[in-house]
């Protein structure tokens, strides 16, 4: 059914459809309409669920591994500094082996007090062994975060899944959606390790240096197991509902001289400027970069690379532009732009391309010291 | 690429306005969003939201620069903030006033929206509601069908007197 909704919303109705056993989370701005609408979906009985309000972060996913360890389906939603409250615990969720769905709102780092876009709140979770997919559309949204719960439950996966929603840009457009009859999409939630009275068993025990390793080790490995099962898992999608998705979403890509490459919003503006560029001649091409954990394969073979990071890590650089690096051993243009909400166009991604030189950084908006 | 700036103040329906276009432009088989620009608002002051439509998937979520037409729903806006900004040469200015405003270069319409709403007595936490009838009075211009308006208002607001002043600002916008 095609209707209008904001991000927020998209993701409150497919959590809605995927029907969580338990949902525990705090508000926090740009992300309080997804538990707003979850509530009131709960309250009105469209959503048979549990909700548990809790004071904070912490407790929201201390809550959902104490549910998600009786084998039932659980989600949360949180922005920001309730992700780095969180931080201690999402740990532990990836540990134990939950397949908790979280939908994370991307919003800059205080100080200064900033409510608007930007990545670094998740990109700090990085290496917590939670899968990240970061989307660009309200209906992107909406499918991200269905097919997020038959992946992070997935027996070869059973790691959680982050989906991520640019603040303000994406969270609150309002743009089509198309609402689906997921039928069995998403099957039963099955927890090998569940609590069974039957046969009790502990949890959380003390792990000697003899064995952590392999835990350790045993969750890289779903990680790299999990690859299939998110192209499984697409696929599937795309043949039942006609949308089809990727590790990355390649626009005019294959002839490209130069690619962009950028996640979320900007990924898709980036569009727009590869559109502006061919006119004038230049083959540019954008891959928007969906999956950041597992981080995928990327072929830029006898490309150039623009990265635009609306991110940072102090003293490094720009955290996909990094990672980038890492894996192809090529040098690329680094553009950090998009912090805190700075306003960025596709004509001045187009200019990005035009003055690229690979191999520096540049800030974007920066002519001084502040 | 048909792109909106509508001025309001925050607590005028200026978002709900953007929101119930962006719907109708998708009824009438369009792609359409709709965004409210997001900084420090608060009741009262000045707020701007952007609706794009187009024949194709919209890709932009900058905001926007050159808009096609400017919507002003509260006219003591003006006095703070230039609402011409950045309109192109020949864009059109819709003003909710009872008298008819000139803009140099530009075409410009107007429909007293609030007295369309006082008469109907859509009054909400004694605010006139603007938005229902501005979405008529856009029928009337031809940014969206006059159906897909009233389909929009419809599946927003129960209450029929929104369609009923929709259809006044359709009928009372100056051509």
């Amino acid at each position: 059914m095609k209707k209008i909704a904001t991000g927020n919303k998209a993701v409150a109705e497919a959590v809605k459809q995927a029907v969580p056993g338990v949902v525990a989370a705090y508000p926090i701005t740009p992300q309080t309409e997804v538990v707003e609408q979850v509530a009131e979906f709960v309250s009105s009985g469209e959503l048979k669920s549990r909700y548990i309000a809790v004071e904070s972060e912490h407790s929201a996913m201390a809550a959902c591994i104490g549910a998600s360890i009786t084998g039932t389906r659980t989600f949360t939603a949180t922005s920001s500094h309730g992700l780095l409250y969180m931080h201690e615990m999402t740990n532990w969720a990836a540990g134990a082996r939950l397949p908790i769905v979280m939908a994370n709102i991307n919003r800059s780092l205080g100080p200064g007090w900033n409510i608007w876009a930007e990545h670094t709140d998740a990109l700090q979770e990085r290496d917590t062994g939670w899968l990240q997919v970061y989307v660009s559309t309200v209906q992107e949204a909406y499918d991200a975060t269905l097919m997020a719960f038959r992946i992070a439950e997935h027996n070869d996966v059973l790691l959680p899944v982050m989906v991520n929603l640019d603040g303000f840009l994406l969270s609150h457009i309002m743009q089509p959606l198309d609402t689906i009859d997921i039928s069995d999409f998403i099957p039963p939630c099955h927890l090998p390790h569940a609590i069974d009275v039957k046969n009790p068993a502990g949890y959380g025990g003390l792990t000697g240096p003899d064995q952590q390793f392999r835990f350790r080790w045993d969750i890289e490995r779903s990680m790299r197991d999990s690859v299939k099962v998110i192209a499984e898992t697409e696929r599937e999608f795309a043949r039942r509902f006609g949308r089809k998705y990727g590790f990355t979403e390649d626009y005019l890509c294959s002839d490209a001289d130069v690619i962009i490459i950028a996640m979320g919003t900007l990924g898709k503006e980036a569009e727009v400027a590869v559109d502006l560029l061919r006119r004038e001649g230049i083959k540019a091409g954008s891959m928007r970069l969906r999956w950041l954990r597992p981080f995928p394969n990327l072929n830029l073979k006898g490309k150039q690379v623009v990265v635009i990071d609306r991110d940072y890590s102090f003293g490094r650089g720009g955290i996909l532009a990094t990672e980038i690096m890492a894996q192809t051993k090529e040098d690329v243009f680094s553009v950090i732009a998009g912090l805190g909400g700075q306003e960025v166009t596709y004509e001045d991604i187009a200019e990005f391309v035009r003055k690229r030189r690979i191999g520096t950084e540049f800030w974007f908006g920066v002519t001084n010291h502040v | 690429m048909f792109e909106i700036r509508i001025h309001s103040r925050g607590g005028q329906g200026g978002v709900t306005a953007a929101r119930l276009l962006a719907l109708a432009a998708i009824h009438d088989g369009k792609y359409a969003t709709a965004a409210p620009f997001y900084g420090a608002e608060r009741r009262g002051a000045p707020i701007v939201s952007f609706v794009r439509i187009d024949d194709k998937p919209i890709r932009i979520y900058s905001q926007i620069r050159k808009p096609d037409m400017v919507i002003v729903l509260d006219a003591s806006v003006m006095d703070v903030v230039d609402v011409l900004d950045g309109l192109k040469s020949g864009g059109n200015v819709l003003v909710n006033s009872a008298h008819a405003r000139e803009f140099k270069g530009f075409r410009s319409s107007h429909v007293d929206l609030t007295g369309i709403a006082l008469k109907e007595n859509l009054v909400v936490a004694g605010s006139p509601i603007l938005n229902t009838p501005v979405i008529g009075a856009l029928a009337k211009a031809g940014i969206v069908s006059a159906d897909s308006a009233k389909k929009a208002i419809r599946e927003m607001f129960s209450d029929e007197r929104n369609v009923t002043a929709a259809e006044s600002a359709y009928q009372e916008l100056s051509a």
